[in-house]
């Protein structure tokens, strides 16, 4: 059952050919079987995931299921879950029980979908290789010495495994897409406020997005659908028709423009991946698209403009995680001096600590102007070159991540090294456009991520553009072996 | 001996009176048990978004219409970033560069009849923190949050003011138009209505300020003032003998009437301020200000104006009636349901009505005699059915809840005496006890009678015990003296 996409388990369910707790209890079984090796949940919840599908079998019965009733679904554990611990793999929430649902899980649940359990990622979703985790690393289930990427790292290995057919992700700056290519899975990051943010344990609120994380675009188009719309308690979550994504799929894409951003195709990016893009540009040509060499002029200043905007709002967001109400305490505080420092010293990583003392330094009086007021300009300078470039074209492509999954341990020591692992999807983030990584080809047996960038509100035709290009390849079915 | 002038500026915290808080959903009622008006979003756990009350907007708006201010058309909400117990997500959000409400200019009475203009420079919203509460725990701290997200209006002055009674006269305007507006209630005991003075002094003459000292959390008009004078008081002295002033934050002990510093270290705090990610800028339609404005009701000026113009009061009076909207309505009811003179209800609720409140504390909301209680009193004076002196022994009984004006006159027996028939009895009575004296008026000249029949008219009421109409009994007299 587990190599079926998430679409044919629907059709599965719907014609009768397996019940929810069937999936369910298969799904579990390899999570068990598998996941010791590959470390990509914090928390399985067995339980409530079988009586959910008993539910979602009653639903059926009762001929209220919808296409995403009783399958199987992973939440990254951002998201806040009702009476289920809500770690952000820190030690800092490592005793945290959420009292409430997050938005994306409510509906998911609302849905008749299942959860499984909660996946690991990089500390306050802070990292691009997972190994920032409190509960250790996870690793890339195509090369176990390797790390998957992240920080949704979790959700994305626990797919290509197929422990899930599904899992959320979030994505501040390619947290979504990175891992989805280096684990040669499909995710999508939407526009800023297609979906909403409460309850999504925030990094840096002007960029975070939830996302879906699976197979094939189709799945995503299916999941999207019930993930995305307006939500009240988000301010910043758009009054917008969510349109059918799953019927949008279908189109040729005859005379589709795609822009090829030469910043994308220079120095730093390896060989294999760049060969691998380029392979899947001359796939879409033949199905009809026309390329177009664009630029955006102010790529290289995407990364950091990032890391001052990001981290100086990570710096007030993290500030609530001070021991006083939920959380991690330290023993035996002296005083409230000491309660502050030794809990936020002791609770937090090193990465997460990096960054808040950035970003308060960003903000701090005298130095407001020439960080974060700076970044913010440049921010929109970056904004205006995608604008420009939707004048020209429909979709932009390019590669997902400059190289394949790297090795565990490689650039943890080194935070601009890993930075820059982001230099393609950062700037994504900062426009608040939607994103997507497909799987494209292998470099050295690891996957390679093509990226799809599109314009405002224009998922349905991301999606389509990468449904079709599945429709004639065959990269999304791939397997690790051994799983 | 050198000269001194005194330069203050207020910063007014008025709680405003939504039903939920700024930016949740939650009850903003007074006095519940601790924590049980604080949801998920007060409590500032991991995942929560604010969402703005749009009540607290135009509140804040009609506010800004009656200082005619200029309006915010855009204004933003920033964090200030710091940590405190009862700040529960480590930032309060508040406004900085760009608040709702802008300059404005508010008059004041001063006690010489002169009016002056105040200027004020600012208001912004913002939400209230909880409670540290330091009894009862056994050297621990406890932390009551229903406080926590209530919404605050910070009504900042320019350093306009040159005395205490300056300042409590400008802080009793403030009071007065904003219970007048509706959006607060005023009450100083609760905290719904707190000044923090800056306070100054320089040598006259001199262009800059001198090094000002702020005064916490005064919840009481008189206190603005006593705390004032003790603080210029305090900062001539030091200057005198050589000394300087420090910068720092004081509190003001009302038992002992003087200020001390406040035992918090005091760092130079970098609130870190930014735009809050989380909320959207707040755009004010010019229609909405147009329909505010159309809503506004009669403001204390206004009212003043009219009650000089239509009621014929002098302008003290009129000053002290719209001192408060609730005494302003009390009075306008009192001359409605009396029908009678206003200068007489003026005299009545300026009079033994205020003297009667201040001695028992309370505010005229409280008072145990209503407005048409009061009302149906004066009606018996007018009616003469009582005498202005019986009036006040009425009144003592009504205000110890004897009953209404009617039962207590009849009770106790004391509706006067117009039966001209009993009248002339007892004038006639105490005529016949006193043939000297009558002797002795009859023999004077006729510019000295004025004053001796003074002595027949106590004996007179004596004898009547107060309830022989002073009138009828002047008239009778008279015509049986002199003939």
């Amino acid at each position: 059952m587990h190599t079926k996409t998430l679409a044919e388990l629907s059709a599965g369910l719907a014609a009768g050919e397996f019940t929810s707790v069937e999936l369910t209890e298969h799904f579990l079984a390899r999570i068990r079987q598998h996941d010791g090796r590959l470390n990509s949940f914090i928390t399985v919840t067995e339980e409530q995931a079988l009586a959910q599908a008993r539910e979602a079998d009653a639903r059926r019965a009762a001929a209220q299921a919808g296409p995403l009733t009783g399958i199987p679904i992973a939440h990254k554990d951002i998201f806040c879950t009702d009476g289920v611990r809500t770690s952000c793999a820190s030690k800092m929430l490592d005793p945290f029980i959420a009292p409430y649902d997050a938005t994306v899980v409510a509906r998911f649940l609302q849905a008749g979908m299942v959860m499984l359990g909660k996946t690991n990622m990089d500390e306050f979703a802070m990292g691009s290789s997972n190994e920032t985790s409190f509960y250790g690393p996870v690793k890339n289930p195509w090369d176990l010495a390797c790390v998957p990427g992240g920080s949704s790292g979790g959700s994305a290995a626990s797919v290509a495994a197929r422990l899930t057919p599904a899992a959320t992700g979030t994505d501040t700056g390619g947290s979504i897409r990175q891992p989805a290519a280096l684990c040669g899975i499909t995710g999508l990051k939407p526009t800023y406020g297609r979906v909403s943010r409460y309850g999504m344990i925030a990094f840096a609120s002007s960029l975070d997005q939830a996302g879906p994380m699976a197979a094939t675009a189709e799945d995503c188009a299916l999941l999207l659908g019930a993930m995305a719309g307006f939500d009240e308690r988000d301010s910043t979550c758009a009054e917008r028709e969510v349109p059918d994504y799953h019927a949008a799929l279908g189109g040729d894409l005859k005379g589709l423009r795609i822009g090829l951003p030469r910043e994308y195709f220079g120095e730093g990016l390896d060989s294999q991946v760049a060969a691998a893009v380029e392979t899947a540009i001359a796939e879409y040509k033949k199905l009809g698209a026309e390329v177009v060499a664009i630029s955006l002029p102010n790529t290289h200043l995407a990364v950091p403009t990032y890391y001052v905007v990001a981290p100086a709002e990570c710096s007030s967001n993290l500030s609530r995680m001070d021991g006083v109400r939920f959380g991690y305490r330290c023993e035996n505080p002296k005083d409230l001096e000491d309660l502050y420092k030794r809990s936020r010293g002791e609770g937090f990583g090193s990465e997460v600590k990096r960054r808040i003392m950035v970003g308060a330094y960003a903000l701090s009086s005298g130095y407001y102007d020439a960080y974060y007021l700076k970044a913010q300009k440049i921010r929109q300078l970056i904004s205006q070159d995608f604008t420009e470039a939707f004048k020209q074209v429909d979709v932009i492509m390019g590669p997902t991540a400059p190289s394949a999954a790297f090795r565990l341990g490689e650039k943890k020591d080194d935070p601009v090294a890993m930075y820059l692992a982001d230099i393609y999807t950062i700037a994504v983030n900062l426009a608040g456009l939607p994103g997507m990584s497909v799987p494209c080809g292998f470099a050295d047996g690891l996957p390679v991520g093509l990226q799809l960038i599109g314009n405002y509100f224009d998922e349905a035709r991301l999606l389509n553009v990468a449904h079709q290009y599945q429709l004639a390849t065959d990269w999304h079915r791939r397997l690790p072996e051994g799983f | 001996m050198m000269e001194w002038e005194t330069v203050i500026g207020c910063e007014i915290h008025t709680q405003l009176a939504t039903k939920s808080k700024i930016f949740s959903g939650a009850a903003t009622a007074y006095g519940a048990e601790p924590n049980t008006q604080a949801c998920a979003v007060d409590l500032g756990l991991p995942g929560v978004l604010p969402v703005l009350n749009k009540e607290a907007v135009r509140m804040a708006l009609m506010f800004g219409l009656a200082v005619n201010a200029e309006i915010g058309k855009r204004s933003v909400f920033a964090r200030k970033n710091y940590f405190y117990p009862d700040l529960p997500k480590g930032y309060q959000i508040s406004q900085f560069e760009l608040p709702i409400v802008g300059k404005g200019e508010l008059s004041i009475e001063l006690e010489d009849g002169q009016t002056k203009v105040v200027g004020i420079t600012r208001a912004h919203l913002e939400e209230d923190a909880g409670k540290s509460l330091h009894e009862d725990f056994h050297g621990m701290t406890g932390i009551d949050l229903n406080r926590a997200g209530t919404p605050l209006l910070e009504i900042v002055s320019d350093p306009d003011m040159r005395s205490g009674k300056e300042a409590s006269a400008y802080m009793r305007k403030i009071h007065a138009l904003v219970t007048y507006l509706g959006i607060c209630d005023g009450n100083l005991q609760e905290g719904s209505f707190r000044c923090d003075v800056n306070v100054s002094v320089r040598p006259k003459g001199q262009a800059e300020f001198g090094t000002r000292a702020e005064i916490k959390n005064l919840n009481s008009f008189r206190f603005v003032e006593k705390a004032v004078e003790y603080e210029v008081a305090r900062q001539i002295a030091i200057i005198e003998s050589g000394g300087k002033v420090i910068q720092e934050t004081r509190l003001f002990d009302a038992d002992k009437g003087e200020t001390r510093s406040m035992r918090s270290k005091e760092e130079a705090n970098d609130y870190r301020y930014f735009p809050d990610p989380d909320l959207l800028p707040v755009i004010v339609e010019d229609a909405l200000i147009e329909q505010l404005r159309q809503g506004l009701p009669e403001l204390p000026d206004a009212k003043k104006a009219r009650f000089i113009e239509a009621f014929g009061l002098p302008a003290y009076d009129a000053a002290f009636l719209t001192g408060s909207r609730a005494m302003a309505d009390y009075f306008e009811q009192v001359v409605e349901s009396a029908n009678c003179e206003a200068k007489m209800a003026a005299n009545w609720v300026m009079g033994e009505l205020s003297a009667a409140l201040n001695r028992a504390e309370l505010g005229i909301e409280q008072s145990p005699i209503g407005a048409s209680q009061l009302a149906g009193l004066i009606a018996r004076i007018a009616d003469n059915t009582i005498s202005g002196k019986i009036a006040k022994e009425v009144f003592e009984a009504m205000w110890s809840g004897e009953g209404d004006a009617d039962q207590v006159i009849e009770k106790k027996g004391l509706k006067q005496i117009t039966d001209s028939g009993a009248i002339e009895a007892i004038v006639d009575e105490v005529l016949a006890n006193n043939a000297q004296q009558v002797e002795n008026y009859r023999n004077a000249e006729p510019d000295k009678r004025g004053k001796m029949i003074g002595f027949f008219v106590g004996q007179i009421m004596k004898a009547s015990q107060g309830k022989a109409n002073p009138g009828q009994v002047n008239q009778l007299l008279k015509s049986k003296l002199d003939n």
